[in-house]
Protein backbone atom coordinates (compact mmCIF):
# COMPACT_ATOMS: atom_id res chain seq x y z
CA UNK A 1 0.00 0.00 0.00
CA UNK A 2 3.06 2.22 0.15
CA UNK A 3 3.06 3.15 -3.52
CA UNK A 4 -0.47 4.47 -3.42
CA UNK A 5 0.07 7.92 -4.94
CA UNK A 6 1.81 6.58 -8.03
CA UNK A 7 -0.49 3.66 -8.61
CA UNK A 8 -2.40 3.83 -11.89
CA UNK A 9 -6.16 3.87 -11.68
CA UNK A 10 -7.30 0.30 -11.15
CA UNK A 11 -9.86 -0.13 -13.88
CA UNK A 12 -10.44 -3.78 -13.06
CA UNK A 13 -12.18 -2.82 -9.80
CA UNK A 14 -14.67 -0.77 -11.79
CA UNK A 15 -15.15 -3.59 -14.27
CA UNK A 16 -15.77 -6.10 -11.49
CA UNK A 17 -18.23 -3.88 -9.67
CA UNK A 18 -20.04 -2.21 -12.54
CA UNK A 19 -22.50 -4.90 -13.72
CA UNK A 20 -23.81 -5.71 -10.24
CA UNK A 21 -24.01 -2.09 -9.14
CA UNK A 22 -25.70 -0.95 -12.35
CA UNK A 23 -28.39 -3.64 -12.40
CA UNK A 24 -28.97 -3.36 -8.67
CA UNK A 25 -29.22 0.43 -8.73
CA UNK A 26 -31.38 0.64 -11.85
CA UNK A 27 -33.87 -2.10 -11.01
CA UNK A 28 -33.92 -2.03 -7.24
CA UNK A 29 -32.69 1.15 -5.58
CA UNK A 30 -33.98 3.72 -8.06
CA UNK A 31 -37.48 2.19 -8.28
CA UNK A 32 -37.56 1.97 -4.50
CA UNK A 33 -36.67 5.65 -4.28
CA UNK A 34 -39.11 6.37 -7.11
CA UNK A 35 -41.89 4.63 -5.23
CA UNK A 36 -41.18 6.62 -2.08
CA UNK A 37 -41.25 9.77 -4.21
CA UNK A 38 -44.47 8.80 -6.00
CA UNK A 39 -46.21 8.58 -2.67
CA UNK A 40 -45.84 12.36 -2.38
CA UNK A 41 -47.54 13.04 -5.72
CA UNK A 42 -51.05 12.73 -6.99
CA UNK A 43 -52.39 12.38 -10.50
CA UNK A 44 -54.53 15.45 -11.19
CA UNK A 45 -55.69 16.09 -14.76
CA UNK A 46 -53.23 13.61 -16.27
CA UNK A 47 -50.20 15.14 -14.61
CA UNK A 48 -48.35 14.31 -11.44
CA UNK A 49 -48.69 17.13 -8.92
CA UNK A 50 -46.67 17.34 -5.72
CA UNK A 51 -49.10 17.11 -2.82
CA UNK A 52 -46.78 16.59 0.14
CA UNK A 53 -48.19 14.17 2.66
CA UNK A 54 -51.76 14.36 1.37
CA UNK A 55 -51.78 10.71 0.29
CA UNK A 56 -50.82 9.67 3.81
CA UNK A 57 -53.51 11.94 5.22
CA UNK A 58 -55.98 10.09 2.99
CA UNK A 59 -54.56 6.73 4.03
CA UNK A 60 -54.95 7.47 7.74
CA UNK A 61 -57.79 9.98 7.71
CA UNK A 62 -60.26 8.77 5.10
CA UNK A 63 -62.25 5.87 6.57
CA UNK A 64 -62.40 4.23 3.11
CA UNK A 65 -58.66 3.71 3.37
CA UNK A 66 -57.76 3.81 7.03
CA UNK A 67 -60.11 0.99 8.06
CA UNK A 68 -58.56 -1.25 5.44
CA UNK A 69 -55.04 -0.22 6.32
CA UNK A 70 -55.32 -0.81 10.07
CA UNK A 71 -57.13 -4.08 9.42
CA UNK A 72 -54.33 -5.23 7.11
CA UNK A 73 -51.65 -4.13 9.58
CA UNK A 74 -53.37 -5.87 12.50
CA UNK A 75 -53.73 -9.06 10.47
CA UNK A 76 -50.11 -8.83 9.41
CA UNK A 77 -48.95 -8.53 13.02
CA UNK A 78 -51.00 -11.59 13.97
CA UNK A 79 -49.56 -13.43 10.95
CA UNK A 80 -46.07 -12.64 12.24
CA UNK A 81 -46.87 -13.59 15.85
CA UNK A 82 -48.14 -17.02 14.78
CA UNK A 83 -44.94 -17.55 12.82
CA UNK A 84 -42.77 -16.60 15.79
CA UNK A 85 -44.54 -18.73 18.36
CA UNK A 86 -45.12 -21.79 16.19
CA UNK A 87 -42.44 -21.88 13.50
CA UNK A 88 -39.37 -21.16 15.62
CA UNK A 89 -40.03 -23.63 18.48
CA UNK A 90 -40.86 -26.41 16.01
CA UNK A 91 -37.77 -25.53 13.97
CA UNK A 92 -35.54 -25.61 17.06
CA UNK A 93 -37.08 -28.88 18.26
CA UNK A 94 -36.62 -30.63 14.93
CA UNK A 95 -33.09 -29.30 14.53
CA UNK A 96 -32.16 -30.41 18.06
CA UNK A 97 -33.48 -33.91 17.40
CA UNK A 98 -31.78 -34.11 14.00
CA UNK A 99 -28.43 -33.04 15.36
CA UNK A 100 -28.28 -35.73 18.02
CA UNK A 101 -25.29 -37.91 17.16
CA UNK A 102 -25.75 -41.32 15.58
CA UNK A 103 -29.37 -40.70 14.71
CA UNK A 104 -30.34 -42.98 11.86
CA UNK A 105 -32.23 -41.77 8.79
CA UNK A 106 -31.47 -38.16 9.67
CA UNK A 107 -30.73 -37.38 6.01
CA UNK A 108 -34.14 -38.77 5.10
CA UNK A 109 -35.95 -36.68 7.73
CA UNK A 110 -34.09 -33.53 6.69
CA UNK A 111 -34.94 -34.04 3.05
CA UNK A 112 -38.58 -34.86 3.70
CA UNK A 113 -39.26 -32.01 6.12
CA UNK A 114 -37.73 -29.50 3.70
CA UNK A 115 -40.02 -30.55 0.82
CA UNK A 116 -42.82 -28.01 1.50
CA UNK A 117 -40.31 -25.16 1.44
CA UNK A 118 -39.36 -25.79 -2.18
CA UNK A 119 -42.98 -25.82 -3.38
CA UNK A 120 -44.54 -22.64 -4.67
CA UNK A 121 -47.25 -20.75 -2.81
CA UNK A 122 -49.67 -21.59 -5.56
CA UNK A 123 -49.29 -25.30 -4.97
CA UNK A 124 -49.31 -24.96 -1.21
CA UNK A 125 -52.30 -22.62 -1.14
CA UNK A 126 -54.41 -24.74 -3.43
CA UNK A 127 -53.45 -28.09 -1.96
CA UNK A 128 -54.44 -26.94 1.52
CA UNK A 129 -57.58 -25.31 0.21
CA UNK A 130 -58.63 -28.65 -1.22
CA UNK A 131 -57.65 -30.60 1.89
CA UNK A 132 -59.53 -28.26 4.22
CA UNK A 133 -62.52 -28.06 1.92
CA UNK A 134 -65.67 -29.50 3.45
CA UNK A 135 -66.64 -30.63 -0.07
CA UNK A 136 -63.82 -33.10 -0.33
CA UNK A 137 -63.76 -34.37 3.20
CA UNK A 138 -60.09 -35.22 3.66
CA UNK A 139 -59.78 -33.12 6.81
CA UNK A 140 -63.03 -34.34 8.43
CA UNK A 141 -62.15 -37.95 7.57
CA UNK A 142 -58.74 -37.58 9.15
CA UNK A 143 -60.17 -35.95 12.24
CA UNK A 144 -62.67 -38.77 12.46
CA UNK A 145 -59.76 -41.20 12.77
CA UNK A 146 -58.68 -39.54 16.00
CA UNK A 147 -62.26 -38.96 17.15
CA UNK A 148 -62.27 -35.19 16.72
CA UNK A 149 -64.66 -34.93 13.81
CA UNK A 150 -67.03 -32.69 15.74
CA UNK A 151 -64.32 -30.01 15.87
CA UNK A 152 -64.16 -29.68 12.09
CA UNK A 153 -65.38 -26.47 10.49
CA UNK A 154 -64.45 -24.94 7.13
CA UNK A 155 -61.55 -23.02 8.66
CA UNK A 156 -60.66 -21.03 5.58
CA UNK A 157 -64.23 -19.84 5.19
CA UNK A 158 -64.80 -18.55 8.70
CA UNK A 159 -63.72 -15.04 9.57
CA UNK A 160 -62.45 -15.88 13.02
CA UNK A 161 -60.27 -18.82 11.89
CA UNK A 162 -59.16 -18.02 8.33
CA UNK A 163 -56.12 -15.88 9.13
CA UNK A 164 -54.77 -18.22 11.78
CA UNK A 165 -55.28 -21.18 9.46
CA UNK A 166 -53.36 -19.44 6.68
CA UNK A 167 -50.58 -18.50 9.08
CA UNK A 168 -50.26 -22.13 10.12
CA UNK A 169 -50.17 -23.21 6.47
CA UNK A 170 -47.36 -20.73 5.93
CA UNK A 171 -45.57 -22.09 9.00
CA UNK A 172 -46.00 -25.60 7.61
CA UNK A 173 -44.37 -24.46 4.40
CA UNK A 174 -41.41 -22.60 5.89
CA UNK A 175 -40.50 -24.55 8.99
CA UNK A 176 -37.69 -26.14 6.96
CA UNK A 177 -35.71 -22.89 6.93
CA UNK A 178 -35.34 -22.38 10.71
CA UNK A 179 -34.78 -26.10 11.03
CA UNK A 180 -31.88 -26.03 8.58
CA UNK A 181 -30.26 -22.84 9.89
CA UNK A 182 -30.44 -23.98 13.50
CA UNK A 183 -29.30 -27.46 12.53
CA UNK A 184 -26.26 -25.87 10.89
CA UNK A 185 -25.63 -23.73 13.97
CA UNK A 186 -25.87 -26.76 16.24
CA UNK A 187 -23.45 -28.73 14.10
CA UNK A 188 -20.95 -25.89 14.27
CA UNK A 189 -20.73 -26.06 18.07
CA UNK A 190 -17.32 -27.62 18.69
CA UNK A 191 -17.01 -31.02 20.32
CA UNK A 192 -14.82 -29.63 23.11
CA UNK A 193 -17.60 -27.39 24.40
CA UNK A 194 -20.01 -30.32 24.56
CA UNK A 195 -17.39 -32.57 26.13
CA UNK A 196 -16.55 -29.94 28.73
CA UNK A 197 -20.23 -29.72 29.59
CA UNK A 198 -20.48 -33.48 29.89
CA UNK A 199 -17.44 -33.52 32.20
CA UNK A 200 -19.28 -31.06 34.40
CA UNK A 201 -22.26 -33.39 34.42
CA UNK A 202 -24.48 -31.27 32.20
CA UNK A 203 -26.25 -33.61 29.79
CA UNK A 204 -29.55 -34.07 28.03
CA UNK A 205 -32.13 -31.33 28.38
CA UNK A 206 -30.14 -29.09 30.68
CA UNK A 207 -27.22 -29.30 28.26
CA UNK A 208 -29.53 -28.06 25.53
CA UNK A 209 -30.92 -25.17 27.58
CA UNK A 210 -27.68 -24.09 29.22
CA UNK A 211 -25.06 -24.73 26.55
CA UNK A 212 -26.54 -25.10 23.11
CA UNK A 213 -29.42 -22.65 23.18
CA UNK A 214 -27.27 -19.63 24.13
CA UNK A 215 -24.89 -20.58 21.34
CA UNK A 216 -27.60 -20.69 18.69
CA UNK A 217 -29.35 -17.47 19.79
CA UNK A 218 -27.71 -15.45 16.98
CA UNK A 219 -29.20 -17.89 14.46
CA UNK A 220 -32.62 -17.53 16.06
CA UNK A 221 -32.20 -13.76 15.81
CA UNK A 222 -31.43 -13.99 12.10
CA UNK A 223 -34.39 -16.30 11.53
CA UNK A 224 -36.68 -13.90 13.37
CA UNK A 225 -35.70 -10.93 11.26
CA UNK A 226 -35.94 -12.96 8.06
CA UNK A 227 -39.41 -14.07 9.13
CA UNK A 228 -40.36 -10.48 9.95
CA UNK A 229 -39.30 -9.18 6.54
CA UNK A 230 -40.90 -12.13 4.77
CA UNK A 231 -44.18 -11.80 6.64
CA UNK A 232 -44.62 -8.07 6.16
CA UNK A 233 -43.96 -8.55 2.50
CA UNK A 234 -46.13 -11.66 2.05
CA UNK A 235 -48.76 -11.74 -0.65
CA UNK A 236 -48.72 -14.94 -2.67
CA UNK A 237 -50.25 -17.39 -0.20
CA UNK A 238 -53.21 -15.16 0.65
CA UNK A 239 -53.75 -14.27 -3.01
CA UNK A 240 -53.71 -17.93 -4.01
CA UNK A 241 -55.89 -19.27 -1.25
CA UNK A 242 -58.36 -16.40 -0.76
CA UNK A 243 -58.01 -14.21 -3.85
CA UNK A 244 -57.13 -10.51 -4.00
CA UNK A 245 -60.13 -9.65 -1.84
CA UNK A 246 -58.59 -11.64 1.02
CA UNK A 247 -61.90 -13.05 2.13
CA UNK A 248 -63.98 -13.88 4.01
CA UNK A 249 -64.81 -10.19 4.50
CA UNK A 250 -61.16 -9.01 4.39
CA UNK A 251 -60.35 -11.09 7.45
CA UNK A 252 -57.14 -12.39 5.85
CA UNK A 253 -56.12 -9.09 4.27
CA UNK A 254 -52.46 -8.30 4.90
CA UNK A 255 -50.34 -5.39 3.69
CA UNK A 256 -49.27 -7.20 0.51
CA UNK A 257 -52.82 -7.87 -0.67
CA UNK A 258 -53.91 -4.39 0.43
CA UNK A 259 -51.11 -2.88 -1.67
CA UNK A 260 -52.08 -5.04 -4.63
CA UNK A 261 -55.71 -3.91 -4.51
CA UNK A 262 -54.79 -0.25 -4.05
CA UNK A 263 -52.29 -0.32 -6.90
CA UNK A 264 -54.25 -2.32 -9.46
CA UNK A 265 -57.78 -1.80 -8.33
CA UNK A 266 -60.23 -4.59 -7.92
CA UNK A 267 -63.84 -4.91 -8.98
CA UNK A 268 -65.38 -1.48 -8.31
CA UNK A 269 -62.27 0.13 -6.88
CA UNK A 270 -60.05 1.90 -9.43
CA UNK A 271 -56.31 1.34 -9.23
CA UNK A 272 -54.27 4.24 -7.90
CA UNK A 273 -50.47 4.08 -8.27
CA UNK A 274 -49.95 6.98 -5.89
CA UNK A 275 -51.93 5.40 -3.08
CA UNK A 276 -50.18 2.14 -3.87
CA UNK A 277 -46.87 3.96 -3.48
CA UNK A 278 -48.05 5.43 -0.17
CA UNK A 279 -48.87 1.94 1.14
CA UNK A 280 -45.55 0.61 -0.15
CA UNK A 281 -43.85 3.48 1.70
CA UNK A 282 -45.58 2.49 4.93
CA UNK A 283 -44.46 -1.13 4.40
CA UNK A 284 -40.95 0.16 3.76
CA UNK A 285 -40.97 2.11 7.02
CA UNK A 286 -42.33 -0.86 8.98
CA UNK A 287 -39.71 -3.22 7.57
CA UNK A 288 -36.96 -0.65 8.03
CA UNK A 289 -38.08 -0.17 11.62
CA UNK A 290 -37.97 -3.90 12.27
CA UNK A 291 -34.55 -4.24 10.71
CA UNK A 292 -33.20 -1.31 12.76
CA UNK A 293 -34.60 -2.80 15.98
CA UNK A 294 -32.85 -6.03 15.09
CA UNK A 295 -29.54 -4.43 14.16
CA UNK A 296 -29.27 -1.96 17.02
CA UNK A 297 -31.15 -3.59 19.87
CA UNK A 298 -31.03 -7.34 19.32
CA UNK A 299 -27.83 -8.03 17.48
CA UNK A 300 -25.59 -5.84 19.63
CA UNK A 301 -26.78 -7.64 22.76
CA UNK A 302 -26.31 -11.12 21.37
CA UNK A 303 -22.85 -12.40 21.98
CA UNK A 304 -21.27 -14.12 19.08
CA UNK A 305 -18.88 -16.84 20.10
CA UNK A 306 -15.88 -17.36 17.91
CA UNK A 307 -14.35 -20.79 18.06
CA UNK B 1 -26.98 -47.82 18.93
CA UNK B 2 -27.65 -46.85 22.51
CA UNK B 3 -24.82 -45.30 24.43
CA UNK B 4 -24.52 -43.93 27.91
CA UNK B 5 -25.84 -40.53 26.90
CA UNK B 6 -28.41 -41.68 24.34
CA UNK B 7 -30.70 -44.24 25.84
CA UNK B 8 -33.06 -46.33 23.83
CA UNK B 9 -36.31 -44.61 24.92
CA UNK B 10 -34.86 -41.25 23.99
CA UNK B 11 -33.88 -42.50 20.53
CA UNK B 12 -37.35 -43.92 20.00
CA UNK B 13 -38.87 -40.66 21.14
CA UNK B 14 -36.72 -38.68 18.71
CA UNK B 15 -37.74 -40.95 15.85
CA UNK B 16 -41.39 -40.68 16.82
CA UNK B 17 -41.34 -36.88 16.76
CA UNK B 18 -39.38 -36.68 13.51
CA UNK B 19 -41.54 -39.30 11.84
CA UNK B 20 -44.72 -37.51 12.91
CA UNK B 21 -43.48 -34.26 11.49
CA UNK B 22 -42.33 -35.96 8.28
CA UNK B 23 -45.86 -37.28 7.84
CA UNK B 24 -47.29 -33.79 8.41
CA UNK B 25 -44.85 -32.33 5.88
CA UNK B 26 -45.45 -34.90 3.17
CA UNK B 27 -49.10 -35.77 3.64
CA UNK B 28 -50.66 -32.92 1.59
CA UNK B 29 -48.29 -33.60 -1.28
CA UNK B 30 -49.00 -37.32 -1.25
CA UNK B 31 -52.77 -36.82 -1.00
CA UNK B 32 -52.77 -34.51 -4.01
CA UNK B 33 -50.61 -36.76 -6.20
CA UNK B 34 -52.48 -39.90 -5.17
CA UNK B 35 -55.89 -38.49 -5.94
CA UNK B 36 -54.84 -37.01 -9.25
CA UNK B 37 -54.79 -40.56 -10.65
CA UNK B 38 -58.37 -41.31 -9.65
CA UNK B 39 -61.79 -40.91 -11.17
CA UNK B 40 -64.15 -38.32 -9.76
CA UNK B 41 -66.02 -40.95 -7.80
CA UNK B 42 -62.75 -42.24 -6.40
CA UNK B 43 -61.62 -38.78 -5.34
CA UNK B 44 -64.73 -38.11 -3.36
CA UNK B 45 -65.58 -41.68 -2.29
CA UNK B 46 -62.29 -42.59 -0.69
CA UNK B 47 -59.86 -39.68 -0.68
CA UNK B 48 -57.42 -41.35 1.69
CA UNK B 49 -56.81 -44.58 -0.20
CA UNK B 50 -54.36 -45.03 -3.08
CA UNK B 51 -55.90 -45.50 -6.53
CA UNK B 52 -57.22 -49.01 -7.13
CA UNK B 53 -57.81 -50.53 -10.58
CA UNK B 54 -61.46 -49.58 -10.07
CA UNK B 55 -60.83 -45.90 -9.32
CA UNK B 56 -57.76 -45.37 -11.51
CA UNK B 57 -58.38 -42.69 -14.12
CA UNK B 58 -56.20 -40.27 -16.08
CA UNK B 59 -59.03 -37.93 -17.07
CA UNK B 60 -57.51 -35.08 -15.05
CA UNK B 61 -54.23 -35.25 -16.92
CA UNK B 62 -55.86 -35.40 -20.33
CA UNK B 63 -57.95 -32.32 -19.47
CA UNK B 64 -54.93 -30.35 -18.29
CA UNK B 65 -52.74 -31.29 -21.23
CA UNK B 66 -55.58 -30.51 -23.63
CA UNK B 67 -56.37 -27.13 -22.05
CA UNK B 68 -53.31 -25.47 -20.63
CA UNK B 69 -50.09 -24.76 -22.43
CA UNK B 70 -48.00 -26.04 -19.55
CA UNK B 71 -44.99 -27.06 -21.58
CA UNK B 72 -44.68 -23.52 -22.84
CA UNK B 73 -45.07 -22.06 -19.33
CA UNK B 74 -42.48 -24.49 -18.13
CA UNK B 75 -40.03 -23.29 -20.76
CA UNK B 76 -40.63 -19.68 -19.73
CA UNK B 77 -39.94 -20.48 -16.09
CA UNK B 78 -36.83 -22.36 -17.05
CA UNK B 79 -35.48 -19.53 -19.22
CA UNK B 80 -36.18 -16.92 -16.55
CA UNK B 81 -34.69 -18.95 -13.71
CA UNK B 82 -31.57 -20.09 -15.53
CA UNK B 83 -30.81 -16.68 -17.02
CA UNK B 84 -31.35 -14.83 -13.72
CA UNK B 85 -29.26 -17.41 -11.91
CA UNK B 86 -26.45 -17.01 -14.40
CA UNK B 87 -26.38 -13.23 -14.05
CA UNK B 88 -26.73 -13.29 -10.28
CA UNK B 89 -23.82 -15.71 -9.94
CA UNK B 90 -21.58 -13.97 -12.47
CA UNK B 91 -22.23 -10.36 -11.43
CA UNK B 92 -22.45 -11.27 -7.78
CA UNK B 93 -19.15 -13.12 -7.80
CA UNK B 94 -17.44 -10.28 -9.66
CA UNK B 95 -18.66 -7.66 -7.21
CA UNK B 96 -17.88 -9.90 -4.24
CA UNK B 97 -14.35 -10.34 -5.55
CA UNK B 98 -13.86 -6.59 -5.94
CA UNK B 99 -15.14 -5.95 -2.42
CA UNK B 100 -13.17 -8.71 -0.71
CA UNK B 101 -9.92 -8.48 -2.68
CA UNK B 102 -9.11 -4.81 -3.18
CA UNK B 103 -8.80 -1.97 -0.74
CA UNK B 104 -10.16 1.18 -2.27
CA UNK B 105 -11.95 4.25 -1.05
CA UNK B 106 -15.64 3.60 -0.45
CA UNK B 107 -15.21 -0.16 -0.20
CA UNK B 108 -17.23 -0.70 2.96
CA UNK B 109 -19.77 1.91 1.89
CA UNK B 110 -20.28 0.01 -1.36
CA UNK B 111 -20.64 -3.22 0.62
CA UNK B 112 -23.30 -1.64 2.80
CA UNK B 113 -25.10 -0.22 -0.22
CA UNK B 114 -25.26 -3.64 -1.84
CA UNK B 115 -26.30 -5.31 1.41
CA UNK B 116 -29.30 -2.99 1.75
CA UNK B 117 -31.27 -5.17 -0.61
CA UNK B 118 -30.98 -8.23 1.65
CA UNK B 119 -33.36 -6.69 4.13
CA UNK B 120 -35.49 -4.40 1.98
CA UNK B 121 -37.63 -6.48 -0.38
CA UNK B 122 -37.65 -5.42 -4.03
CA UNK B 123 -41.44 -5.76 -4.12
CA UNK B 124 -41.83 -2.42 -2.37
CA UNK B 125 -40.51 -0.74 -5.52
CA UNK B 126 -43.10 -2.46 -7.71
CA UNK B 127 -45.01 0.72 -8.58
CA UNK B 128 -41.92 2.38 -10.04
CA UNK B 129 -40.57 -0.86 -11.55
CA UNK B 130 -43.78 -1.21 -13.54
CA UNK B 131 -43.49 2.38 -14.75
CA UNK B 132 -39.88 1.77 -15.71
CA UNK B 133 -40.78 -1.38 -17.65
CA UNK B 134 -43.67 0.38 -19.39
CA UNK B 135 -41.39 3.26 -20.34
CA UNK B 136 -38.74 0.94 -21.73
CA UNK B 137 -41.25 -1.27 -23.50
CA UNK B 138 -40.27 -4.36 -21.53
CA UNK B 139 -43.71 -5.19 -20.15
CA UNK B 140 -44.72 -8.73 -21.06
CA UNK B 141 -41.20 -9.81 -21.89
CA UNK B 142 -39.10 -12.37 -20.08
CA UNK B 143 -36.28 -9.80 -20.07
CA UNK B 144 -38.21 -7.73 -17.54
CA UNK B 145 -38.47 -10.71 -15.20
CA UNK B 146 -34.81 -11.63 -15.66
CA UNK B 147 -33.72 -8.07 -14.84
CA UNK B 148 -35.88 -7.91 -11.73
CA UNK B 149 -34.78 -11.29 -10.44
CA UNK B 150 -31.13 -10.49 -11.11
CA UNK B 151 -31.45 -7.34 -9.02
CA UNK B 152 -33.36 -9.27 -6.37
CA UNK B 153 -30.75 -12.00 -6.07
CA UNK B 154 -27.60 -9.86 -6.17
CA UNK B 155 -27.46 -8.49 -2.59
CA UNK B 156 -27.47 -11.89 -0.88
CA UNK B 157 -25.12 -13.33 -3.50
CA UNK B 158 -22.57 -10.55 -3.00
CA UNK B 159 -22.83 -10.87 0.76
CA UNK B 160 -22.37 -14.64 0.96
CA UNK B 161 -19.74 -14.85 -1.79
CA UNK B 162 -17.54 -12.09 -0.39
CA UNK B 163 -17.47 -13.91 2.96
CA UNK B 164 -16.19 -16.98 1.18
CA UNK B 165 -13.76 -15.15 -1.06
CA UNK B 166 -12.03 -13.65 1.94
CA UNK B 167 -10.95 -17.18 2.81
CA UNK B 168 -9.17 -17.84 -0.48
CA UNK B 169 -5.46 -17.80 0.27
CA UNK B 170 -3.62 -14.58 -0.59
CA UNK B 171 -0.47 -16.54 -1.35
CA UNK B 172 -2.18 -18.27 -4.21
CA UNK B 173 -3.39 -15.02 -5.74
CA UNK B 174 -0.03 -13.32 -5.24
CA UNK B 175 1.74 -16.29 -6.82
CA UNK B 176 -0.56 -15.79 -9.81
CA UNK B 177 0.30 -12.09 -9.92
CA UNK B 178 4.02 -12.83 -9.85
CA UNK B 179 3.50 -15.22 -12.76
CA UNK B 180 2.04 -12.28 -14.64
CA UNK B 181 -1.63 -13.28 -14.61
CA UNK B 182 -4.04 -10.41 -15.06
CA UNK B 183 -6.59 -9.65 -12.34
CA UNK B 184 -9.31 -11.10 -14.59
CA UNK B 185 -7.45 -14.37 -15.04
CA UNK B 186 -6.86 -14.60 -11.32
CA UNK B 187 -10.58 -14.18 -10.72
CA UNK B 188 -11.84 -16.57 -13.39
CA UNK B 189 -9.08 -19.21 -13.23
CA UNK B 190 -8.00 -19.24 -9.59
CA UNK B 191 -10.72 -17.85 -7.36
CA UNK B 192 -13.96 -18.93 -9.03
CA UNK B 193 -13.15 -22.66 -9.04
CA UNK B 194 -12.24 -22.47 -5.35
CA UNK B 195 -15.54 -20.92 -4.30
CA UNK B 196 -17.67 -23.30 -6.34
CA UNK B 197 -19.32 -24.89 -3.26
CA UNK B 198 -20.50 -21.50 -2.02
CA UNK B 199 -21.77 -20.71 -5.51
CA UNK B 200 -24.02 -23.75 -5.11
CA UNK B 201 -25.37 -22.35 -1.86
CA UNK B 202 -26.13 -19.03 -3.47
CA UNK B 203 -27.70 -20.78 -6.45
CA UNK B 204 -30.14 -22.61 -4.21
CA UNK B 205 -31.09 -19.52 -2.24
CA UNK B 206 -31.60 -17.58 -5.46
CA UNK B 207 -33.38 -20.21 -7.50
CA UNK B 208 -36.26 -21.27 -5.27
CA UNK B 209 -37.85 -17.82 -4.81
CA UNK B 210 -37.47 -17.05 -8.53
CA UNK B 211 -39.09 -20.27 -9.68
CA UNK B 212 -41.94 -19.91 -7.20
CA UNK B 213 -42.59 -16.17 -7.53
CA UNK B 214 -46.12 -15.13 -8.40
CA UNK B 215 -46.00 -11.35 -7.80
CA UNK B 216 -43.74 -10.19 -10.64
CA UNK B 217 -45.06 -12.53 -13.37
CA UNK B 218 -48.56 -11.39 -12.39
CA UNK B 219 -47.64 -7.71 -12.64
CA UNK B 220 -44.89 -7.50 -15.25
CA UNK B 221 -45.54 -10.39 -17.62
CA UNK B 222 -49.09 -11.73 -17.46
CA UNK B 223 -49.47 -12.30 -21.21
CA UNK B 224 -50.06 -15.78 -22.60
CA UNK B 225 -46.65 -15.73 -24.29
CA UNK B 226 -44.65 -14.99 -21.15
CA UNK B 227 -46.57 -16.78 -18.39
CA UNK B 228 -44.43 -18.75 -15.99
CA UNK B 229 -45.50 -22.09 -14.56
CA UNK B 230 -46.48 -20.53 -11.25
CA UNK B 231 -48.72 -17.93 -12.84
CA UNK B 232 -50.11 -20.41 -15.38
CA UNK B 233 -51.00 -22.85 -12.62
CA UNK B 234 -52.62 -20.08 -10.59
CA UNK B 235 -54.85 -18.96 -13.46
CA UNK B 236 -55.63 -22.50 -14.54
CA UNK B 237 -56.62 -23.45 -11.01
CA UNK B 238 -58.81 -20.39 -10.73
CA UNK B 239 -60.59 -21.35 -13.94
CA UNK B 240 -61.31 -24.97 -13.11
CA UNK B 241 -62.55 -24.60 -9.56
CA UNK B 242 -65.16 -27.29 -9.95
CA UNK B 243 -63.19 -29.76 -12.05
CA UNK B 244 -61.38 -31.58 -9.28
CA UNK B 245 -59.70 -34.08 -11.57
CA UNK B 246 -58.12 -31.29 -13.57
CA UNK B 247 -57.09 -29.30 -10.51
CA UNK B 248 -55.43 -32.25 -8.82
CA UNK B 249 -53.67 -33.21 -12.05
CA UNK B 250 -52.46 -29.63 -12.61
CA UNK B 251 -51.16 -29.45 -9.04
CA UNK B 252 -49.36 -32.75 -9.47
CA UNK B 253 -47.83 -31.60 -12.74
CA UNK B 254 -46.59 -28.48 -10.99
CA UNK B 255 -45.23 -30.42 -8.02
CA UNK B 256 -43.50 -33.27 -9.81
CA UNK B 257 -40.69 -31.53 -11.76
CA UNK B 258 -39.62 -29.59 -8.66
CA UNK B 259 -39.90 -32.68 -6.50
CA UNK B 260 -37.84 -34.82 -8.87
CA UNK B 261 -35.12 -32.15 -9.14
CA UNK B 262 -35.17 -31.77 -5.39
CA UNK B 263 -34.77 -35.50 -4.73
CA UNK B 264 -31.84 -35.62 -7.16
CA UNK B 265 -30.08 -32.55 -5.77
CA UNK B 266 -31.23 -32.58 -2.16
CA UNK B 267 -27.86 -33.75 -0.87
CA UNK B 268 -25.99 -30.83 -2.46
CA UNK B 269 -28.78 -28.44 -1.56
CA UNK B 270 -28.82 -29.31 2.12
CA UNK B 271 -25.04 -29.41 2.30
CA UNK B 272 -25.04 -25.98 0.67
CA UNK B 273 -27.47 -24.54 3.18
CA UNK B 274 -25.73 -25.98 6.20
CA UNK B 275 -22.21 -25.09 5.06
CA UNK B 276 -23.34 -21.64 3.97
CA UNK B 277 -24.99 -20.97 7.28
CA UNK B 278 -22.07 -22.17 9.35
CA UNK B 279 -19.77 -19.60 7.87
Amino acid sequence: MAAAPKRPFRWHIVVFLAPAVLVYSAIMILPLAGTLQLSLFRNIDQSQIFVGLANFRTLFGDPNWSVGFWNALRNNVWFFIIHMIVQNPIGVLLAALLSSPRLRFSAFYRTAIFVPTILSFVIVGFAWKLILSPLWGVAPNLMDLVGLKSLFTPWLGKEQYALTTLSLISVWQFVGIPMMLIYAALLSIPEEVIEAAECDGITGMSQFWKIKLPLILPSIGIISILTFVGNFNAFDLIYTAQGALAGPNYSTDILGTFLYRAFFGFQLQVGDPNMGAAIATMMFLIILGGVCVYLFLVQTRLRRYQF
Amino acid sequence: MSTATHSLPRTIGAHAVLLTYTVIALFPVIIVIMNSFKSRAGIFGAPLTPPTPKTFDLIGYTTVIGQGDFIHYFQNSLVVTVASLFFVLLFGAMAAFALSEYRFRGNSLMGLYLALGIMIPIRLGTVAILQLMVASGLVNTLTALILVYTAQGLPLAVFILSEFMKQVSDDLKNAGRIDGLSEYTIFFRLVLPLVRPSMATVAVFTMIPIWNDLWFPLILAPSEETKTVTLGAQLFLGQFVTNWNAILAALSLAIMPVLILYVIFSRQLIRGITSGAVK
